[in-house]
């Protein structure tokens, strides 16, 4: 991923200054939070179930070597093909092989945010291939030139009557903001794409090692059918999105839904093994499984490796205040909200290290996590990283050690009560500061600040009558 | 009220109470001494570093945590802390904080074992659900994030309201979800937090309260800072404050 134009400051002022987009996406995001909730709540095991989710990822992930080559194995005993991608590059590079040597025209997607990381359908249509996203909402994204906002809702950001000026524009049909007529529109428009694709392209929610299959999960059924009609499937997976057993998935899978839509299972959840075998009649001709490893299996090996028990479902975008004030493109990256906060300087970089403090640390997304990753800690982690690495202004640094001095010297620091309660009475009016100067502006710019009491309490402790 | 045997109990005010708002430190003084408690005040204590902690400045955060680890080593009872955030701290991240230290990490853990919230003290520790308390006032309750979710504080506090005399309560909408403040957060990521705050501000407003009651005085004065400048004349008070019955 490139780092886009505008700083993360500039883009949060972008947001915030938009309040029609800001109230789409703090409704829509609290929408998928109530279902959320009130889904869990109707499931009398819920926390059982998310201890177990959670030890099953901890035990995939301990021994992922393992697992990955048990899958391997498996898928291709069932006669699909496994490609191993180091990065974004060998992964694009093998698709757009495949497609050449087949002659590929056009490829029908499923929403994958994978494939968004690695920015695949660009690098397939610098090739020449028109590449069609199949999901309602990536459609959207795509016909508008757009970028997803949600890792489940791409077009949170929009709303009824956004998306009817999209479809009359690009697919040329009268203006509706009814979405049973939009919807209508764009199956019409879809069901042309499935016939004709040479090629569907997913992602993978879970890789099943014991018996090399791939689950789809999707709710509008085009996972189902860009995995079957094509002749040819690739699926790309990310290399964590393994779970050992059938067993273990069906734990995921009542997690997944629940935390993502609040549905009890998502309409479509298809398990697949292997392409089309000699006596079927239906199913892909060529399955191709690319396990991409893009910086994973660093994170697997650093402090910050729990990041990698997540299973996408989005809970903590829905529930993160700051999301819901900024929305998922001011964070510049494919994955927002608290997950893409640790996940994005991690896998792309330097430019991205201000999201990690783009946090209150409230701990609401760690409230709601299915696999229970203790996000706030994580983003603490990532701060501190950034730290030891020398990652932090100059003045930050100075000003930490000078209150770190102050605070282990009780001498000091009762100096600097008193110093404060001079610069109070001098300069507060009315107990309170308006604006604050330097560094601590920021602020004042939203709240007045107050003015130190004229007694400390340790001064009123030692003498009471004065309070 | 239950009688106990006066116990001696350590108050660690936190730096916020002692320099902006003292009179919350003198409020959990007063309820501490009518319940049976000697309170003492170890002068020597300064800020637990939590500051330095939610930045990523570890050393510095341990140096602090340090400090606080000796200056209640050698006292004796229970540590009460007028702030879910503080208590948070110390409870959980100094025993984490320390934990390859070999003189410190188990003098965290024995910190982290006898500190206490104050109204966890107040209900969990003394078996208190009434500390006699009135107070004249249309309120509404906003409970702060890190006493609500690290250390669950729910009950406590509201069995401790719902005993005040005369005291009026409406639901805050919404309450569960931050006011923006996050410490340097609200400095370094000044236009987000102040987004959360408005809307804090506003489901604040919608009650029709004049007083908004909360546990951390970092949070108190974010909103009541943002009160101020929005022109409200809403009071936001510590529980403690409350609970001590001061009109």
């Amino acid at each position: 991923m490139a780092a886009t134009e505008l700083s993360f400051y500039d883009r949060i002022s972008d947001a915030l200054a938009n309040p029609d987009g800001q109230l789409a996406i703090a409704a829509g995001a609290k929408a998928k939070y109530d279902n959320r909730a009130r889904a869990m709540s109707e499931f009398p095991s819920m926390e059982m179930t998310r201890d177990r989710a959670r030890s099953i990822r901890a035990h995939t992930l301990s021994q992922l070597d393992k697992f990955l080559a048990e899958f391997a194995d498996n898928v291709e005993a069932l006669g699909g093909h496994i490609f191993w991608a180091k990065n974004a590059q060998e992964c694009n590079q093998y698709i757009n092989e495949i497609a050449r040597a087949k002659d590929v025209q056009l490829v029908a997607k499923a929403k994958s945010m994978l494939t968004e990381e690695i920015s695949l359908n660009q690098s397939l249509e610098t090739s020449g291939i028109d590449v069609v996203e199949t999901d309602l909402g990536e459609f959207i994204v795509q016909l508008s030139g757009d970028k997803p906002s949600h890792i489940i809702a791409p077009i949170l950001h929009m709303t009824r009557e956004d998306v009817g000026n999209v479809f009359q524009e690009k697919l040329n049909v009268p203006f509706s903001d009814d979405p049973a007529t939009l919807n209508a529109i764009a199956r019409a428009h879809m069901r042309e794409i499935f016939l004709k694709a040479d090629m569907g392209i997913s992602g993978v929610n879970f890789g099943v090692s014991e018996s090399g299959a791939i689950c789809l999960v999707t709710n509008e059924g085009n996972g189902r059918l860009i995995s079957t009609a094509p002749r040819i499937h690739v699926a790309v997976m990310g290399m964590e999105r393994l779970v050992p057993t059938l067993a273990d998935l069906s734990i995921m899978l009542q997690l997944l839904a629940r935390s993502a839509t609040g549905q009890k299972l998502s309409v479509y959840s298809n398990i697949l093994c292997g392409p089309r075998r000699k006596n079927e009649s239906d199913g892909p001709e060529e399955l191709h499984i690319v396990i991409l490893d893009n910086g994973r299996s660093e994170i697997l090996g650093s402090a910050l490796s729990e990041i990698l028990y997540c299973i996408r479902c989005g809970a903590c975008l829905n529930a993160c205040p700051v999301f819901h004030s900024i929305g998922g493109h001011a964070y510049g990256s494919v994955y927002p909200g608290p997950v893409g906060s640790v996940l994005s300087p991690l896998l792309f970089g330097d430019p991205w290290n201000p999201l990690p403090h783009a946090s209150s640390l409230c701990g609401a997304c760690k409230e709601v996590c299915p696999v229970d990753i203790d996000l706030p800690g994580l983003l603490l982690k990532s701060r501190s990283q950034q730290i030891t690495k020398g990652k932090s202004p100059l003045w930050m640094q100075l000003s930490q050690w000078i209150y770190a001095i102050t605070s282990c010297n009780p001498i000091l620091f009762g100096l600097a009560l008193r110093s404060g309660q001079v610069v109070s009475r001098l300069l507060a009016y009315d107990g309170w500061f308006t604006t604050l100067p330097g560094p601590l502006q920021g602020w004042s710019t939203h709240r007045d600040f107050p003015a130190l009491a004229q007694k400390s309490f340790r001064q009123l402790w030692d003498k009471p009558s004065q309070g | 009220m239950t009688k106990t045997k006066k116990s001696i109990t350590q108050l660690l005010v936190t730096c916020m109470v002692d320099a902006i708002r003292p009179q919350v430190g003198t409020a959990v003084k007063t309820i501490l001494n009518k319940n049976g408690c000697e309170v003492e005040f170890p002068k020597q204590q300064t800020c637990c570093g939590q500051p330095a902690f939610n930045a990523g400045f570890l050393k510095q955060a341990r140096a602090m945590a340090r400090h606080t680890i000796d200056v209640f080593t050698n006292t004796s009872g229970p540590v009460v802390v007028p702030s879910g955030s503080c208590t948070d701290m110390i409870v959980h991240h100094y025993p984490e904080l320390l934990k390859s230290d070999p003189v410190y990490s188990s003098k965290a853990k024995k910190l982290s074992d006898r500190t206490y919230e104050f109204t966890q003290f107040l209900v969990d520790k003394l078996g208190l659900t009434n500390v006699g308390a009135k107070y004249n006032g249309n309120t509404t309750y906003h409970p702060c994030c890190h006493g609500l979710r690290n250390l669950n504080l729910v009950q406590q506090p509201s069995t401790l309201l719902d005993n005040v005399e005369d005291l009026e309560q409406v639901v805050l909408p919404c309450a569960e979800e931050c006011c923006g403040f996050g410490g340097l957060f609200s400095v370094r990521m000044s236009e987000i937090s102040g987004a959360m705050l408005d809307k804090k501000l506003s489901h604040v407003e919608e009650t029709g309260a004049n007083v908004l009651i909360a546990g951390d005085v970092g949070c108190i004065i974010h909103m009541q800072g943002g009160l101020r400048r929005r022109g409200s004349n809403i009071q936001v008070k510590h529980i403690a404050e409350i609970l001590n019955g001061c009109d």
